[in-house]
């Protein structure tokens, strides 16, 4: 049994949820007797290649080639089934991202092998693993496992931690050919300045409690003020007030991070699921009979636009 | 074009869920079912391509007879035919695709819409799956889509930005908000439908690689705390946020 990680890299830098991915799969290892963990980076220059070394994987390979700077589909794939040991069986983690999914599910099908994705928690007891995911937005949670001798899981972002290991990786640098780009990205458009609500450990989110589009200002700046993204109701998203990309709930982003503050937002079934499994909830709304408050750690039932200012102002001092 | 739109048949948003007495899997008695609404974006989104490009639309979905009902709203808004891919038994994102992609190779598509996700399992993969059982590309969370010829271009959503991804037909495209504002059935398209056919195609499934084990609902959370009415809470916000949660 081998267990192999699918890192993830933007524009040549690693990403956290990948870093968290491999000291999991360190975790399982030892639970499945795995031989061995191996990391594979997919990528031209990747600036922080080293850091990727130090959470748990015996191997970390970078196979590299300057046309697969950018993410495809087709070529990613073909590159990292060429790097598997297929004479022996093997588990596949990646992250719960586009990326993670995307290639977690291409590969499950060539190997043959079950999915499960959105994974929030493994139990191996006994070396047979249960792995549980959230099903309706975090409203149930689904427990289940694989028969398929190879394995192919996702991991949620930000709720295993990345764990420092004594042990450094091996780094081996791999040319490879280019490999077929028939899907290929041509042009990557970063939503400029702005953290991602699916990404970020502190979300403040606005809804129609903000009254008008002009005053999710405050939300911006409360959010600047603690280095969250910003985030919002179903219902301000389709008021046409916040793009889709902010939008938190069922037909939205499910979150879990480590502080929700949740303002003007009186809490929605959708919005309860999308973001209740949450570390600590703030809900600062006026009806203090709103069901966000049913979830909220912390709450003022006050008017946001006398709470929010001042609690910017608490936090900058 | 022959354009295949695959849909799922789910509880409404809004349900609250329960599990079943054995805790197996959520008990889904009693609920209101919808159309999976990312998979509206893949109905309407074929349906303008139809009206540009020509061709038809076909309404793929799999499961128990409920799943009907779920087919014909899609031939309301305006879907020529459907497949209903029965079985009664649980079943698993694999063996969906797989079943899917062998309907859809038999009925011979160029492009095959989906939803990016259904909103019951949340699994998020169909696309990736049906494309790879019929290797072809895939192209997730689309937000824009131009087909000119044989060239697919198309938006991608992802974290924290937008990729831009080129690829050719035949490929599946897996649908978000954004691409497109579905339209709702007219009473003309509902009295249609019913006249459009739905072909049953029995699925069977074997060796399953899910065993689906228990389901449960998350733990309750403890009431949590009123800290007041206005801004004089605040200070007592700022200072439990930093000494009880330490997430400051």
């Amino acid at each position: 049994m081998k267990i192999y990680v699918l890192v993830e890299q933007r524009s040549g830098v690693i990403k956290d949820s990948s870093l968290q991915a491999i000291s999991q799969a360190a975790v399982l290892a030892s639970a499945v007797s795995a031989t061995c963990v191996t990391a594979l980076v997919v990528g031209s220059e990747i600036s922080n290649i080293e850091k990727a070394r130090s959470y748990g994987a015996e191997a970390v390979i970078h196979l590299k080639n300057d046309n697969l700077a950018f993410y495809s589909g087709s070529g990613y794939k073909e590159v990292i089934l060429s790097s598997i040991d297929t004479n022996d069986s093997c588990i596949i983690i990646a992250a719960n991202t586009s990326f993670g999914k995307d290639l977690a599910a291409k590969l499950a099908v060539k190997l043959n092998a079950g999915i499960v994705t959105d994974v929030v928690a493994i139990n191996s007891d006994g070396g047979k693993l249960e792995f549980t995911k959230p099903i309706y937005a975090g409203k149930a949670y689904q427990t289940l496992s694989l028969n398929s001798t190879n394995k192919v899981i996702t991991l949620r972002p930000n709720i295993f931690p990345a764990v420092v290991s004594q042990n450094l990786s091996t780094l081996e640098v791999k040319e490879v050919g280019t490999p077929s780009l028939s899907a290929k990205v041509i042009e990557y458009k970063k939503n400029e300045g702005k953290l991602d609500v699916a990404e970020a450990s502190i979300i403040v989110s606005g809804g129609r409690g903000m009254q008008s589009p002009e005053h999710f200002k405050l939300i911006e700046e409360l959010a600047d003020t603690l280095g969250a993204a910003v985030g919002a109701s179903r219902a301000v998203v389709d008021a046409g007030w916040r793009p889709h990309a902010e939008q938190v709930g069922q037909t939205g982003k499910t979150v879990s991070p480590t502080l929700y503050v949740a303002c003007g937002i009186s809490g929605a079934i959708q919005h309860l699921a999308g973001m209740s499994s949450s570390r600590y909830i703030v809900a600062i709304n006026k009806d203090k009979d709103a069901p966000i408050f049913s979830v909220a750690d912390y709450g003022i039932a006050g008017d946001v636009f006398e709470v929010v200012p001042a609690l910017i102002k608490a936090l900058k001092q | 074009m022959k354009i295949a739109v695959c849909v799922s048949f789910v509880p409404d948003t809004a349900s609250k869920i329960k599990i079943s007495a054995e805790s197996s899997a959520v008990d889904t008695t009693g609920l209101t079912f919808i159309l999976n609404p990312y998979d509206e974006f893949a109905i309407e989104e074929a349906l303008k391509l139809k009206e540009k490009l020509g061709g038809e639309v076909h309404i793929f979905s799999m499961g128990n007879d409920t799943v009907k009902e779920g087919i014909r709203k899609a031939l309301a808004m305006g879907a020529d035919e459907g497949s209903h891919l029965k079985t009664d038994i649980s079943f698993d994102a694999i063996s969906t695709a797989k079943a899917l992609a062998d309907a859809i190779k038999n009925y011979g598509a160029e492009l095959v819409l989906v939803g990016k996700q259904s909103v019951d399992t949340d699994g998020g993969v169909m696309a990736q799956l049906i494309a790879e059982f019929l290797d072809w590309n895939a192209v997730p969370s689309v937000t824009s889509l131009t087909i000119e010829g044989v060239n697919v271009t198309a938006e991608s959503e992802i974290e924290g930005g937008k990729e831009v991804i080129s690829t050719s037909l035949p490929c599946v495209i897996s649908t978000q908000k954004g691409l497109n504002d579905p339209r709702y059935a007219s009473l003309k398209g509902i009295m249609a439908s019913k006249k459009k056919n739905i072909a049953e195609i029995a699925v069977v499934l074997e060796n399953l690689s899910t065993t689906f084990i228990s389901a449960s609902l998350p733990p309750a959370k403890p009431a949590g705390r009123i800290l007041g009415s206005d801004s004089s809470a605040v200070s007592e916000l700022v200072r439990l946020l930093k000494d009880e949660a330490k997430v400051l």
